[in-house]
C-alpha cells in the first residue's frame, strides 16, 4: 500500500476531505476505517488480492509505447493499459480490494453507485465471484444511455435500481446508495467507485487504485531509465488519476495532468469540469471542489461521457490543485471524440470516452514540452461500452 | 432565557414533551406558510422546525426530497428563508431551530450565518450532515453570536458519540428513531426508546425524537421519555394529498396535541 502521506489523522489532505454524512453512518464509517487499517497491514489479506488482481483481474497490465500516435505528437507517449483489465476498466482494481474488505468484515451485501456502469460492472463481477448479493444505483439517465452495461449487471446477478431523483444521473446515484446505506448500515457494505466520499473512501480507494501508478513507474523506469515528463489522466471523481499519480507525487520533475470534463465548453456552464470552474463546498460527505451555485445549491452537469458526468471531485485532487502539484485542463465533448477516433485509427485502440479525455489534451501538452519527452496517458477503460453512443452522435442512428 | 430553554423547562414541569413540527422552508410558498405556521401554533405546535431546501438531502425519504425540490423549483435560498423567518417573527413566538445541510451554511459562511439567524429570530440551528467532530467552525460561530446548536444522535451511535453531541448540542439533542431515512413509518423504530433511554444515561439535555413519526400513538409510546418529538414527513404527506392541505394540516398537528394532552393511562 501507499503510505499514506497526504492524510491527517482526520482524513484531510490539507483542508479536503472529512466526514460530512449523517450521524448514523459516523460508526460505520468508524468501523470500515479501522478494518481498512487493520487489512491494509494484513499479509494474508494482501496475498489475497495480489493473487485476485493477477489471475482474476488479468494484472500487471502493460505500459504500450504508442508509436504512430507519438510520431504524430513528437513525445513518446506510453499509454497504460487499464482497458485490457477483466471487465474493461480500473474500475476492478477497487472493487476486487472493498468487496473482499466486505467479505472480511462479515458483511451479507454490497450496493454500489455507478455512472458509465464501469463501476457497476465491476462490483457486480466481485460480488459474483465473492458470493454476495448486490445492488447497482444508477441514474436512470445512464441506465438508458448505457443499457448494455445495465444488462451486463443483470447477467451478473446483480440488481439495478434506476433513480429517478435530482439530475437522474451519477451524482443522484451516490445519493440514493447513501440512503440505502444509512438504512441497512448493520449489514451492508457501500463499495464507493471513486475517490470520493466520506473519510476512509478517498484514502482507501486511492490506495486500491495506486498498483496502477507502482506498475507505470517501475515499467517507464525500465523501458525508458528515467521518470516520465508527465503524467496524465482523465478525472470525474478521480480514482485512475490518483491511482496513477500516487507513485509520482513525489517526484517534482513529473508534471501531473488531470483532464477533466469540459462538456459543450466552460462558456456554455454545460460540462463537468469541477476543479477548473468550480469552488470548495461539501458534497458526499467530503469538503472539496464542487460546481455550485453562489447559495451552495449543487449544479447540473454535462459530459458526453457518463463517467465523468459528476459536479465535484475527490479531495484529494482539491489538495494537489491548491498546493500546485498537479494542474487541471478541461477537455470539450468534441475534443474528446476527436481523440477517440484518433486513438481508434493510429493505434487500433478503440478508449472509453473518459480517458478519450486524457488523450485529447496530449498535443496541447506536447506543445509544452520538448520533443523527445516522455509522458504516461492513463488508458482507464476501454471503448466498447460507448461505440453505441459514438454511434449515435455522428450518424444520429 | 432563552426560547428554547423556557420551553423545554416548561415541558419537564407539565410532563409532556413539546410537539415539533417540521417544515420545508418554501414549500408550500412563504405566502401559504406564514398563514399556516401561526394555525399549526394555535393547534398546539410547541415549536417549529424549518428545513432549508438543498439539492442533495441524503438524510431524507421521498416525501421531504420531494418538498426541498419545490422549494428549490422556486427558487428558495438560505437568504430568503432568514427573511422569511424574520417576517415570520411578527406573529409567532414559538422557538425556531433551522435544519440544513451543511453546503448552503457554508457557503453563506458559518459567521454571517450564525448572526443573521440570530437577528432573523432563529433559537438553533441543527446542520443534518455536519456531525460534531466536523463541526467545529459552526459551533465556534454560533456560540459568539448566540445560536444554539443542535446535533444528531442515532441508534448506531456509541456511548462515546452520544457524550460528544451532548457536549456540542446547546438548545437540544435530535435523536434519530431508527437508521433510515426520515419517512412516515407504520410503526414506531424498536430503536427508539432504547435510544432515549442511552441518551438519559449520558445527559440532561433535552431529547427530541424524530425520523418516522407519523402518529399521535407513536407520540404517546415516547412521551415519558423524550422532552420533544419531531413530526415532518407524515405533515407532508397531509399537505400533499389533502383536498385542503392547510386545513387538514392544522387538523393534523390538532390531533397529535391532543394525545399528547391526554393522561397517560
Amino acid at each position: 500500500m501507499t503510505p499514506t502521506t497526504l492524510r491527517d489523522a482526520r482524513g484531510r489532505f490539507g483542508p479536503f476531505g472529512g466526514r460530512y454524512v449523517p450521524e448514523t453512518l459516523v460508526p460505520a464509517l468508524e468501523e470500515l476505517e479501522e478494518a481498512y487499517t487493520r487489512f491494509s497491514h494484513d499479509p494474508a489479506f494482501q496475498a489475497e488480492l495480489a493473487g485476485l488482481l493477477r489471475d482474476y483481474a488479468g494484472r500487471p497490465t502493460p505500459l504500450y509505447f504508442a508509436q504512430r500516435l507519438s510520431d504524430r505528437l513528437g513525445v513518446r507517449v506510453y499509454l497504460k493499459r487499464e482497458d485490457l483489465l477483466h471487465t474493461g476498466a480500473h474500475k476492478i482494481n477497487n472493487a476486487l480490494g472493498q468487496v473482499l474488505l466486505a467479505k472480511r468484515m462479515g458483511k451479507r451485501r454490497v450496493i454500489a453507485e455507478t455512472g458509465a456502469g464501469q463501476h457497476g460492472v465491476a462490483t457486480a463481477t466481485a460480488a459474483a465471484m465473492l458470493g454476495l448479493p448486490c445492488d447497482v444505483y444508477m441514474g436512470r439517465e445512464d441506465t438508458e444511455r448505457q443499457a448494455l452495461n445495465v444488462y451486463r449487471m443483470q447477467l451478473l446477478g446483480a440488481r439495478v435500481i434506476p433513480v429517478d431523483s435530482g439530475t437522474r444521473t451519477l451524482k443522484d446515484a451516490i445519493n440514493e446508495a447513501l440512503r440505502d446505506w444509512v438504512t441497512h448500515v448493520r449489514d451492508t457494505f457501500y463499495v464507493i467507485g471513486s475517490v470520493v466520499g466520506p473519510h476512509p473512501y478517498p484514502q482507501m480507494v486511492r490506495d486500491f487504485q495506486s498498483v496502477i501508478g507502482r506498475e507505470a513507474r517501475q515499467q517507464v523506469l525500465d523501458r525508458e531509465g528515467r521518470l516520465p515528463d508527465a503524467v496524465v489522466a482523465c478525472v470525474g471523481g478521480g480514482s485512475n488519476a490518483m491511482g496513477l499519480f500516487s507513485a509520482f507525487v513525489q517526484d517534482p520533475s513529473v508534471r501531473l495532468v488531470g483532464v477533466e470534463a469540459g462538456g459543450l465548453g466552460l462558456h456554455t456552464g454545460q460540462h463537468a469540469a469541477s476543479l477548473t470552474a468550480g469552488s470548495p463546498g461539501v458534497l458526499h460527505g467530503a469538503y472539496t471542489y464542487l460546481l455550485q451555485d453562489d447559495a451552495g445549491q449543487v449544479l447540473g452537469t454535462h459530459s458526453v461521457s457518463a463517467g465523468l458526468d459528476y459536479p465535484a471531485v475527490g479531495p484529494e485532487h482539491a489538495y494537489l490543485k491548491e498546493t500546485g502539484r498537479a494542474e487541471y485542463v478541461p477537455v470539450t465533448d468534441v475534443e474528446a471524440l476527436e481523440a477517440f477516433h484518433l486513438l481508434a485509427e493510429l493505434e487500433g485502440i478503440l478508449p472509453a470516452l473518459e480517458p478519450a479525455h486524457a488523450v485529447a489534451y496530449l498535443p496541447s501538452l506536447a506543445r509544452q514540452l520538448r520533443p523527445g519527452a516522455v509522458v504516461v496517458v492513463g488508458l482507464s477503460g476501454r471503448g466498447d461500452k460507448d461505440v453505441d453512443t459514438v454511434r449515435k452522435l455522428e450518424t444520429g442512428t | 432565557m432563552s426560547r428554547l430553554r423556557e420551553l423545554f423547562n416548561r415541558v419537564r414541569v407539565r410532563g409532556r414533551p413539546a410537539l415539533m413540527p417540521f417544515l420545508e422552508a418554501g414549500d408550500p410558498d412563504f405566502p401559504v406558510l406564514e398563514r399556516l405556521i401561526p394555525a399549526l401554533v394555535e393547534a398546539g405546535a410547541d415549536a417549529l422546525e424549518l428545513g432549508v431546501p438543498f439539492s442533495d438531502p441524503v438524510a431524507d425519504g421521498p416525501v421531504l426530497q420531494r418538498a426541498s425540490q419545490r422549494a428549490l423549483q422556486r427558487g428558495v435560498r438560505l437568504a430568503d428563508v432568514l427573511e422569511f423567518v424574520g417576517r415570520l417573527r411578527r406573529s409567532v413566538d414559538v422557538p425556531v431551530a433551522l435544519l440544513s445541510y451543511a453546503n448552503p451554511l457554508f457557503r453563506y459562511g458559518w459567521q454571517r450565518f450564525c448572526q443573521d439567524a440570530v437577528a432573523a429570530g432563529i433559537d438553533a440551528v441543527i446542520p443534518a450532515d455536519l456531525p460534531a467532530d466536523e463541526a467545529g467552525p459552526l459551533v465556534g460561530a454560533a456560540r459568539s453570536a448566540g445560536l444554539d446548536t443542535v446535533f444528531l444522535v442515532a441508534p448506531t451511535s456509541s456511548d462515546a458519540r452520544l457524550r460528544l453531541a451532548a457536549s456540542a448540542s446547546t438548545g437540544f439533542l435530535y435523536c434519530v428513531s431508527l437508521t433510515g431515512t426520515t419517512g412516515p413509518r407504520d410503526h414506531l423504530s424498536a430503536d427508539a426508546r432504547a435510544l432515549l433511554h442511552r441518551v438519559r444515561e449520558v445527559t440532561d439535555r433535552p431529547a427530541v425524537l424524530g425520523f418516522g413519526i407519523a402518529r399521535p400513538e407513536h407520540a404517546v409510546a415516547v412521551a415519558d421519555l423524550a422532552d420533544g418529538v419531531i413530526v415532518g414527513s407524515a405533515l407532508y404527506r397531509v399537505l400533499e394529498e389533502a383536498p385542503d392541505p392547510a386545513a387538514a394540516a392544522v387538523e393534523f398537528v390538532r390531533g397529535f396535541a391532543e394525545a399528547l394532552r391526554r393522561p397517560v393511562p
